[in-house]
């Protein structure tokens, strides 16, 4: 923004966050005013603004989870204005504030799923993720037991297929979007990363039965086909994953898994 | 991003008289350390270097595997380095327990690595080898690494890749199915195995599965955002001090808790965040580190940072971290700034050829734009210096420069440079809102990897028996520069073949007599980590951490960064006692000790950040050469370039804490090279 005379001002916001001291206390919505905030901030530096001056007031600071913010690492993850990672494809930390305007009114809000519980404020316990990988995403190969890398061809087409599956950040926008709280998206794309490879084959019956029943066990809820997980994902990760999901379960069934 | 992009180490071998330096100017730092006894690494064999590694595997004592079940670990770091260590370590049946500050160990900052991972494959049987991996990777430490590490990290870098292929990495492959490599910048083979631009995210989420592959299976157990705030170090009933645990705070509920162990492993990063802006991870700390530094763990060549040139320019006082793009882009863009100061704040499409300043291509003419990264990075900050930097004002001074793909983009269409660099210029606008199709980009040097870390010997153990470092957490492989794909390739081979081999050699000495929580080296920590935190938490001051962190950050930018002298190390040092003295008076941090409560974690974080900056400054007032990532004004060629004193200074510099207030002791560990010839760099 220009002030007549060339030079930058702040826009003034206002917002609309949820605070809640920790796990077993209610929460509710708090409005705070932040003035001063520059266009090239990013949505995490400006909530570091708004910690600065509840600091500086003596009020506890808004906890958020974030570490690489870059994009990669997934840590980060907040509603913002009733969608996930807010109004553009990317992670919360890739969210520049020139995509406000001054004046502005914006709710900030957790991941809210029943498997993703508030630890506090706007941070939540995405466990549930960790212990879905526990039961079979991955493939089984003790250090020191693989056998050379060339003695198995990839087509590139299934390399780069797994590949794109491979890049989902497990930062559970999809969860948080989903109106049933599915993780099918965040599986769909572990099920067909390993599937898509030579070396996933051994155990791909297996590993869809066990992750699935894993999800369910969480409180994750199915998948009705209304695709707001794959359009808030940051990583683009494609609803059709969910399809090789069933298709995977479907066969692992035949085979009387 | 953390790139291991290339490195444009197409130096040319000069076999020029090695210089000499008068032996009165070798101590800048006296008035700061006190001399202590020269060390040696004990572990290593002697013998040809290609057999050294497979004589320590083979003298290396073995574990019963019905006694691995008995002896317990514990991992700090859920990095490369660490995720691999807890699996492999797991998998052979020690009961692991394995910590990160994160909410899931996936998310450890290896993932943010860019570029790729070398190895000494030779798939593409262009002259590669272990020993030319080797070779370049000592050359391009600039010989300050450890003659016997470098290889072995060359010589297990081929088991990595089949590892990582057989865990289902999906690395880029060729058409007919085989791994694909590359090329980085000037080297001169094709090692380099990459997963597009996200190697290291492909990486971890290999080693993070085959980590809860474990969990499942019962060997290893994961606590999440748990931080370690203290080491556990007890006299065993022979007198011998062993680590044998950690103290830990639960992040959630405040609960500082003790771990007991057999053998701890500090797989915990870098500390490029004492620089405050860096491209590390905003929790990224040296605390676990440096609380095993004041355990009596040597911490080695603390001042060796590699500041990356080609990152995005801060765009105002609200910066929190600083994001990398890949080097590649030196391959195609120019670098230039304006030739007159007027011509700064102007829009750079209208300031005509003949007032531009391609400064790389004019001072370095036959390297150009594809000077090393040191080389690149302190023209930048000298061009900046000088009032002809452009991009926003930050505290009155412009610090960027332009990287100009305009011609090209004439040259090979813009189609083409879009299927090159089309991510990065995307990256690039999401953050800065302008489209580099059109107008320059701005780049601007940031801290990016140390290659300093804990003092490890051949077996990556620590000076204190017990405890043993990993990945960028030691010192080890790459002297005073590391070269582009080398980080991950260093923490995997730590992790997944070099640690699992050595630490058995120690636990054979196991199951150590069980410690209670009551012995008093266990209350002892406990006490210390409770004091601190009840400290911060009661100061009652004014300033914020993040206003501490953030001055630290300008003194070590402006004094210990690109460009170090010795007037300016002296300056910084009373700086930081000066902070240090008033971070303990007037931080201000709220909340409560049993809850979650960020500001007190951070504050913890910046007390240790405090305290490194000090050491980092005399460890590179002490090292008056320049060598890799390290600049002494007062040591270069006529042309500015670096200038090594091998005659003073072959040697890794290992600091050892006495106590707060005192020096520290200086421990030299010569260095000597039976495999390698040591040769100075030149550019022209």
């Amino acid at each position: 923004m220009s002030a007549p005379d060339g030079t930058k001002t702040g826009m003034k916001l206002t917002l609309n966050i949820w605070r809640q001291p920790d796990a077993t206390s209610p929460g509710k919505m708090h409005t705070y005013q932040v003035e001063d905030v520059s266009e090239d901030m990013s949505f995490l530096e400006m909530l570091d603004v708004l910690n600065e001056q509840l600091n500086a007031a003596g009020e506890d600071p808004v906890a958020f989870d974030s570490d690489c913010r870059e994009g990669i690492c997934g840590m980060c993850g907040l509603m913002i204005n009733g969608q996930a990672h807010g109004p553009v494809t990317t992670t919360t930390c890739q969210l520049h504030m020139r995509s406000f305007k001054d004046g502005e009114t914006i709710t900030i809000e957790p991941w809210r799923a029943d498997a993703f519980p508030v630890l506090k404020d706007l941070v939540v316990d995405r466990g549930a993720f960790d212990r879905i990988i526990q039961q079979g995403g991955y493939i089984s190969v003790n250090t020191g037991s693989a056998p050379e890398a060339h003695s198995v061809q990839v087509p590139k087409e299934d390399a780069d297929r797994a590949f794109d599956m491979a890049t989902c950040i497990g930062c559970g926008a999809c969860v948080a979007a989903c109106p049933n709280g599915s993780a099918s998206l965040f599986m769909g794309a572990k099920i067909t990363h390993l599937g898509q490879l030579p070396q996933g084959q051994a155990e791909r019956d297996k590993r869809v039965v066990n992750m699935v029943a894993q999800h369910d066990h969480e409180g994750f809820g199915g998948c009705t086909n209304i695709g707001e997980c794959t359009s808030a994902c940051p990583k683009e990760i494609p609803l059709d994953v969910i399809s090789q999901l069933n298709k995977d379960l479907r066969t692992a069934m035949k085979h009387g898994r | 991003m953390t790139d291991s992009h290339s490195e444009f180490s197409s130096d040319v071998d000069s076999h020029a008289d090695a210089p000499t330096i008068d032996p009165d100017l070798i101590d800048d730092a006296i008035d700061y350390y006190t001399p202590g006894e020269p060390i040696v690494d004990a572990k290593a064999p002697t013998g040809p270097i290609d057999q050294r590694w497979s004589t320590r595997k083979f003298e290396a004592r073995l574990v019963n595997p019905s006694n691995r079940r008995k002896l317990d670990v514990i991992i700090v770091g859920t990095g490369l380095a660490g995720a691999s260590a807890a699996a492999t370590l797991g998998e052979a049946g020690y009961n692991v327990k394995s910590f990160c500050y994160q909410d899931s160990p996936r998310r450890a900052h290896s993932i943010a690595a860019q570029g790729g991972i070398n190895a000494a494959k030779n798939y593409k049987e262009d002259g590669d080898s272990v020993h030319r991996l080797f070779y370049d990777t000592v050359k391009g430490g600039d010989y300050r690494s450890r003659e016997s590490n470098v290889y072995r990290l060359a010589e297990v870098s081929t088991n990595i890749i089949d590892q990582c292929v057989a865990q289902g990495v999906p690395f880029a492959r060729e058409y007919g199915g085989l791994l694909d490599n590359r090329s980085f910048g000037g080297v001169q083979v094709s090692r380099t195995f990459y997963a597009r631009g996200q190697t290291g995210q492909q990486l971890l989420i290999g080693a993070y599965q085959a980590l809860e592959r474990q969990v499942a299976a019962g060997t290893v157990t994961t606590y999440t955002r748990h931080e370690m705030l203290e080491v556990i170090v007890a006299e065993d009933e022979a007198g011998q001090s062993r680590a044998r645990g950690i103290i830990v705070r639960d992040m959630v509920t405040g609960e500082i808790e003790t771990h007991l162990a057999d053998v701890v492993v500090l797989a915990s990063g870098g500390y490029g965040n004492v620089f405050y802006l860096s491209t590390n991870a905003m929790g990224c700390n040296v605390t676990a580190a440096w609380r095993a530094h004041r355990k009596g763990a040597y911490m080695a060549n603390p001042c060796y940072t590699q500041i990356h040139p080609t990152c995005i320019p801060v765009s105002g006082p609200h910066q929190s971290k600083l994001t990398l793009m890949s080097e590649s882009l030196r391959n195609d863009g120019r670098i230039w700034v304006p030739k007159n100061k007027a011509d700064c704040a102007k829009d750079p499409r209208e300031i005509p050829e003949e007032d531009r300043d391609y400064y790389l291509e004019r001072i370095y003419p036959s390297f150009g734009n594809l000077v090393p990264r040191d080389i690149a990075s302190r023209a930048a900050k000298y061009q900046c210096d000088d009032g002809r930097g452009v991009g926003p004002e930050v505290e009155g001074v412009r610090r960027g420069v332009y990287l100009d793909f305009a011609d090209a983009i004439g040259r090979l269409g813009r189609d083409a440079v879009e299927e090159k660099y089309g991510n990065l210029f995307d990256m690039y606008a999401r953050i800065t809102g302008e489209d580099p199709y059109e107008t320059p980009m701005r780049i601007y040097p940031a801290v990016h990897y140390v290659m300093g870390g804990l003092w490890v010997d051949y077996d990556l153990q620590s000076s204190i028996p017990g405890l043993f470092v990993t990945g960028e957490a030691n010192f080890s492989d790459h002297g005073a520069n590391r070269l582009g794909a080398s980080a991950l390739m260093q923490g995997l081979a730590d992790g997944y073949f070099v640690l699992p081999h050595t630490i058995r050699d120690y636990l054979a000495d196991g199951p150590f007599e069980k410690l209670e929580e009551s012995h008093p080296a266990v209350v002892e920590a406990k006490a210390a980590v409770e004091e601190r935190i009840n400290h911060f938490l009661t100061v009652g001051g004014t300033r914020s951490v993040d206003s501490y962190h953030r001055e630290l950050g300008h003194i070590m930018w402006e004094y210990c960064g690109m460009e170090r002298t010795e007037d300016g190390l002296k300056k910084a040092i009373d700086l930081i006692r000066t902070l240090k003295d008033d971070f303990y008076r007037n931080v201000k941090v709220l909340g409560t000790a049993d809850s979650l409560n960020q500001s007190l974690e951070k504050a913890g974080r910046v007390a240790d950040f405090i305290e490194l900056g000090e050491l980092m400054c005399i460890d590179a007032l002490n090292r008056r050469e320049s060598c890799g990532g390290h600049f002494r004004a007062e040591s270069q060629t006529e042309d500015g370039e670096a200038l090594r004193h091998d005659d003073a200074f072959a040697y890794v510099a290992a600091w050892e804490f006495v106590a707060d207030g005192e020096k520290p002791i200086l421990h030299k560990e010569d260095l000597t090279y039976t495999a390698i010839e040591m040769k100075q760099r030149s550019y022209k």
